[in-house]
């Protein structure tokens, strides 16, 4: 009782407890360190640049870039601009990223459910490669698929001859590029069409089973139109589809389509040592999901397949997909490390354009911000994904 | 009362009856864990096959075949690549991992001065053990010892330049020394930093909070190359005329501000799973902002998340290896750099090289993760009720 | 803590201790702000001499290894004509060559590093270009290596490859962010023939591919490539082409806007050219103190009352020092990568212009 008399006659003190007051002082302490420790910055950039005349600005992405780039997923010669350049190294390191979410994923699938397998074989051997690839550091992966790759396979005079008139050899994987003749349209034209089709064909099929309980072979359906139709297209055209083989010519193999050592061994790099930790995710979302589900829907009579499909994994993915994000983004990241073996990614080739024209300042914030572009769009998509497997309450 | 005729009723328990053969022993295990069903079989056939070609491949190549010492290529070359070994031969060429052992560990320190690293290793084993058995006693001071005072020791230790040891530039640091420097000190470094990063993203002051949520996305938004390039090529720019300093602090900060990104998020994980209640109750007890922080919910908090730190230390003890790409040699980069060595040049040394840089990264990793994992089984107790 | 609530004397306790805290944060903030401010002080900027000597020693820019020019040996000691100009430098401005600190530099980290004054002169094989001299920010003080580009193949692997003109399909391996880079497009364009570049970040990794047989051709300096072969696994079955597709005056370069740094090491240069012409060597130049000579003495600065030296900034007997620590420009050569080397270059072009070379120093006087 005494306190709280206490209390009413001395009321909080001076206003320096005031928790409004203190906190309105220590923000405004912050913005000031901030803006002035930024003003310093930029001071010392200027005042740096100008001393010391080194150039400065964006200009320089129109200038003429004089080097060449290994692996051109579009248009680009040693005559296009430094910012053609980095474009070309931010797709490619699009499409290394892309290739190895695809591909990590499957295999951490496949690895994550070997992990909980009944076998005991199995599940040693999947936790060896998920305790190898989780205590190594991906660049030292890279390092070994290069090393690798370049010491196994043989050169290109002794390729080794693959169906299909693919080469496997040093400088890379060679197989027949597609040439698509006139009337090639017509299959784009039929493959859109199917694509209609079975998203209708689904639509239906599940407006009947709401009413009438009655199932229809949708996926199988869906199959048949979207090989079907093209095929049908095809054949229609007069097959205008004809193949440019790989030939070999006084140094390499020319023509074909040749995917590079550098990206072979950084894909392959990259999906084995995200898949590591795609299989520690893929094991604990399937493990959070409790036995009663599994055991409930046995009981409503649903058989071990359909237990899986519609119990199982729709309430794993729940568990699964936020951290599944933050590898996804990891893998991105780490394609950066493609500088290492001369992959020219995003890193590589705002590297070089960096080196070119001496310009490091706007160099590495061109680099930041497509990384932080690229995060931000791979982490918008999941989170689309994650809202829509979501446990939805009613 | 009618008292009861319990002659019948049992005063021993029956001893429990062993299981039907069907279900123990050697035989049966095999049939539920390998040979369950058809597709069991036939996964464990193939299983057998990936093992038996394998791990006798491994085994030869590592241990059978492998060349322990020789004072050049020799010793790891075949006659046709100009070595002493039969055509055909592959096995490890340990004799290079055994020359280079000390570049591989302190990089081009001077030889003379190399017990100052020994020493520090010393130290720190010294500190640490303690540190990690959770028996010994006097946790606080041996925690000061090791976070606080032992930094500044080793730092005067290495560099030099001070009490009469001669000075060693950063440059000359290599190998593993650099890889467990940066490691340490960005552990040291990032723990506070991501605590008062998360803190300051769930502050209730908004500007704090923006700043926070902008520093944590914007650098886990990044790969640590850009970081290290950032550090590395546009630092020296940021700095007035003729203020510089060492590529390898750099390097340093680079790091741990990156992994203090990391590690306020693993923390405001921690922060936001202690119950409001708490809290609440350190404002009842009128406790100020950083009382309640500092004695109330921080060791809750932290306690949770010990292991999302251990995963946060793996990552950036691993992460380091990308500081080669800047030119500072860590055991990965020495390694690399020792492999362009002409008198060590054969087909194996590149492989062997590797294989044993991935070792040792997956020595401190496994062993980290292990220990983490202990943490957790010992600190859940603490959480049943 | 938890106590104080219970009584009046002791919330006034516990304001204290807030107002403690609240103290003991702005003395920290002060101490940051100070800290800050000192740095700030100590950036206000002196002359690189005077730092240099301030601080007693050149920090000096080299490659991570190229041998010849710059690569550690066995001991971590930095070898090669380009750290023993530097070696130069030193001792001009301390009298002892040894007053010298070596920063391993990547291509990408070179100039930045020059710039922002983490080193004082980069002597790093760097190709002077009007680009680098303009937009840069440097200040190339002369060459002390005339180059030019080349290409080396495995002849084993590809015999009767004997011209760079019948290099059309190759791959090329080659370092990025180099002249070499922009130089190799340009020949190839320029000829119609087509290449895949197989582009690395690091010498030792275009080393690595090369050896490894993942490109047929290794673009280089021709310096660098005589260098290159010789780390190889078999050095005899690789061949450098004769063709040479572009110059490439290798130098070492300074910041701008300091014309007393520049002097020094431009100087050191021209110092290490003309003792080679008048015959000091690191051998005899004590003797050559007392050469009849005029122009000797003079450049040794044995002449009364010379100023040559100090009006340079440094001592006036700066070229004895310079010459015993490192010898001439010829003997520097040779020891580096001439016929004392392993990599056996000829002098060719970097032979004085009295025996028919480039390299040509204006007068010391």
């Amino acid at each position: 009782m005494a306190s709280q008399e206490i209390l009413r006659e001395e009321p909080s003190g001076s206003f320096v407890n005031d928790p409004k007051i203190r906190s309105l002082f220590f923000q405004t302490l912050v913005v000031v360190l901030l803006f002035g420790s930024v003003w310093w910055i930029v001071q010392n950039v200027i005042d740096n640049l100008q001393r010391l005349h080194i150039a400065s600005g964006f200009g320089f992405l129109k200038g003429r870039a004089g080097f060449d780039i290994s692996d051109t997923p579009i248009a680009y010669t040693s005559d296009s601009t430094y910012g053609r350049a980095i474009i070309v190294g931010l797709i490619n390191t699009i499409i290394v990223a892309v290739a190895g979410i695809i591909t990590a994923t499957i295999i951490g699938f496949v690895i994550g459910v070997g992990r909980l397998s009944q076998n005991w074989l199995i599940r040693k051997i999947c936790t060896v490669y998920v305790e190898i690839f989780r205590n190594i550091p991906p660049l030292l992966v890279i390092f070994f698929w290069y090393s690798g790759v370049l010491a196994v396979l043989p050169a290109p005079r002794d390729s080794f001859h693959l169906p299909f008139g693919s080469y496997l050899n040093q400088r890379g994987f060679y197989f027949p590029r597609t040439v698509w003749g006139e009337g090639s349209w017509l299959m784009l034209v039929a493959f859109v069409v199917a694509l209609a089709m079975a998203w209708f064909v689904a639509h239906k099929a599940r407006q009947r089973q709401m009413a009438t309980g009655q199932q229809f072979p949708v996926f199988w359906t869906s199959v048949a139109l979207i090989v079907g139709l093209p095929l049908l297209a095809f054949v229609l055209g007069g097959m205008p589809l004809t193949f440019d083989f790989p030939k070999q010519s006084t140094f390499n193999l020319t023509g074909g389509f040749q995917i590079k050592p550098e990206f072979l061994s950084l894909y392959l790099a990259l999906s084995c040592y995200t898949a590591a930790f795609i299989a520690e995710i893929v094991r604990a979302g399937i493990r959070g999901v409790s036995k009663g589900q599994t055991e409930a829907a046995a009981a409503l009579g649903l058989r071990s397949s359909p237990i899986l499909r519609l119990v199982v994994v729709p309430q794993a993915m729940r568990i699964v997909i936020p951290p599944m994000t933050s590898q996804y983004l990891n893998l991105t990241k780490n394609s950066s490390l493609a500088i290492a073996i001369g992959y020219p990614d995003l890193t590589a080739t705002a590297g070089t354009v960096l080196n070119q024209t001496g310009q490091a300042v706007e160099g590495v914030l061109i680099m930041m911000i497509a990384y932080l572009i690229l995060s931000l769009v791979t982490s918008a998509v999941m989170n689309v994904v994650n809202a829509r497997m979501a446990l939805v309450e009613r | 009362m009618q008292e009861h005729d319990t002659s019948w009723v049992r005063t021993e328990m029956a001893l429990a009856e062993p299981a039907p053969a069907g279900v123990r022993g050697p035989l049966a295990w095999v049939r539920q864990n390998l040979v369950g069903s058809v597709g069991d079989t036939i996964l464990t056939i193939l299983g057998i096959i990936i093992v038996a070609w394998v791990l006798p491949q491994v085994i030869n190549w590592a241990f059978i075949n492998a060349q322990w010492t020789g004072p050049d290529r020799s010793v790891c070359a075949t006659v046709a690549q100009g070595g002493i070994q039969p055509d055909g031969w592959s096995g490890a060429c340990w004799a290079f991992v055994n020359a280079k052992f000390g570049q591989f560990m302190f990089g081009t320190y001077p030889v003379e001065e190399r017990w100052r690293p020994i020493l520090v290793a010393v130290l720190l084993v010294a500190l640490l053990v303690p540190m990690l058995i959770p028996r010994v006693p006097r946790k606080g001071l041996n925690a000061i010892l090791l976070f606080l005072v032992l930094p500044v020791v080793s730092f005067f230790l290495l560099s030099g330049g001070a009490f009469g040891l001669t000075q060693v530039e950063t440059s000359r640091w290599g190998g593993l020394l650099v890889t467990l420097s940066l490691s340490f000190v960005g552990i040291v470094v990032s723990l506070p930093l991501g605590t008062v990063l998360a803190l300051g993203r769930r502050s209730k002051m908004p500007i704090v909070k923006m700043l926070c949520v902008i520093f944590i996305e914007f650098v886990r938004g990044i790969p640590l190359i850009t970081v290290l390039f950032f550090a590395s090529v546009m630092l020296p720019l940021f700095l007035p005329a003729g203020v510089t300093f060492d590529k390898f602090l750099r390097a340093l900060i680079g790091v741990s501000l990156f992994a203090a990104a990391y590690m306020a998020e693993v923390i405001r994980g921690g922060l936001q799973a202690i119950p409001k209640g708490q809290y609440e109750g350190a404002d009842s007890l009128g406790l100020g902002y950083w009382q309640k922080m500092g004695l109330i919910v921080l060791p809750q908090a932290l306690k949770l998340v010990i292991p999302a730190i251990v995963n946060t230390f793996i990552g950036m003890f691993k992460d380091t290896s990308l500081v080669l790409i800047i030119s500072i040699f860590d055991l990965l980069g020495v390694v690399k750099q020792n492999l362009s060595d002409a008198n060590w040049a054969t087909p194996q040394t590149a492989k062997s090289g590797l294989v044993f840089a991935a070792f040792v990264f997956w020595l401190f990793c496994f062993g980290m993760s292990r220990y983490s994992m202990y943490t957790e089984r010992r600190l859940d107790t603490g959480y049943k009720r | 803590m938890g106590s104080c609530i219970h009584t009046g004397k002791k919330i006034r306790v516990c304001l204290k201790t807030e107002k403690g805290l609240w103290v003991m944060k702005h003395i920290a903030i002060g101490i940051f702000g100070a800290a800050t401010l000192g740095l700030m002080a100590s950036a206000a900027s002196a002359g690189t001499l005077d730092t240099v000597k301030a601080k007693g020693f050149i920090q000096c820019g080299v490659s991570t290894g190229l041998a010849g020019f710059s690569a550690p040996d066995d001991k971590g000691d930095w070898q090669g004509i380009d750290a023993d100009f530097c070696r130069a430098v030193a001792a001009a401005v301390f009298g002892d060559g040894s007053k010298v600190k070596f920063t391993p530099l990547s291509a990408k980290e070179r100039f930045t590093a020059l710039q922002s004054g983490e080193v004082d002169i980069l002597s790093r094989n760097t190709t002077w270009t009007i680009n680098r001299d303009t937009a840069l920010g440097l200040n190339f003080v002369g060459t002390t290596y005339y180059d030019g580009q080349g290409f080396m193949i495995n002849a084993k692997k590809l015999p009767g490859v004997n011209s760079a003109l019948q290099l059309s399909g190759a791959a090329v391996c080659v370092q990025s962010g180099t002249t070499t880079e922009l130089n190799l497009a340009d020949y190839f364009k320029a000829n119609k023939m087509e290449y895949n570049p197989v582009v690395f970040e690091k010498l030792e990794e275009v080393n690595a591919a090369y050896d490894a047989g993942r490109c047929d051709v290794y673009t280089t300096d021709q310096s660098g490539l005589y260098g290159i072969r010789l780390t190889l696994g078999s050095p005899a079955d690789h061949v450098v082409l004769p063709e040479i597709i572009s110059k490439e005056p290798l130098g070492p370069a300074v910041r701008q806007g300091d014309d007393q740094w520049y002097h020094i090491v431009k100087w050191t240069y021209f110092a290490l050219l003309d003792a080679e012409e008048l015959g000091v060597t690191k051998a005899n130049v004590d003797e050559m103190k007392n050469s009849p000579s005029p122009e000797i003495k003079r450049v040794l600065g044995q002449e009364a009352d010379t100023k040559i030296g100090t009006d340079l900034g440094v001592s006036n007997d700066w070229v004895v020092n310079i010459v015993k620590a490192v010898g001439n420009y010829g003997e520097m050569f040779d020891r580096n990568v001439g016929s004392g080397s392993p990599l056996k270059i000829a002098r060719g072009i970097n032979a004085l212009w009295t025996k028919g070379g480039l390299q040509y120093a204006p007068p010391i006087r």
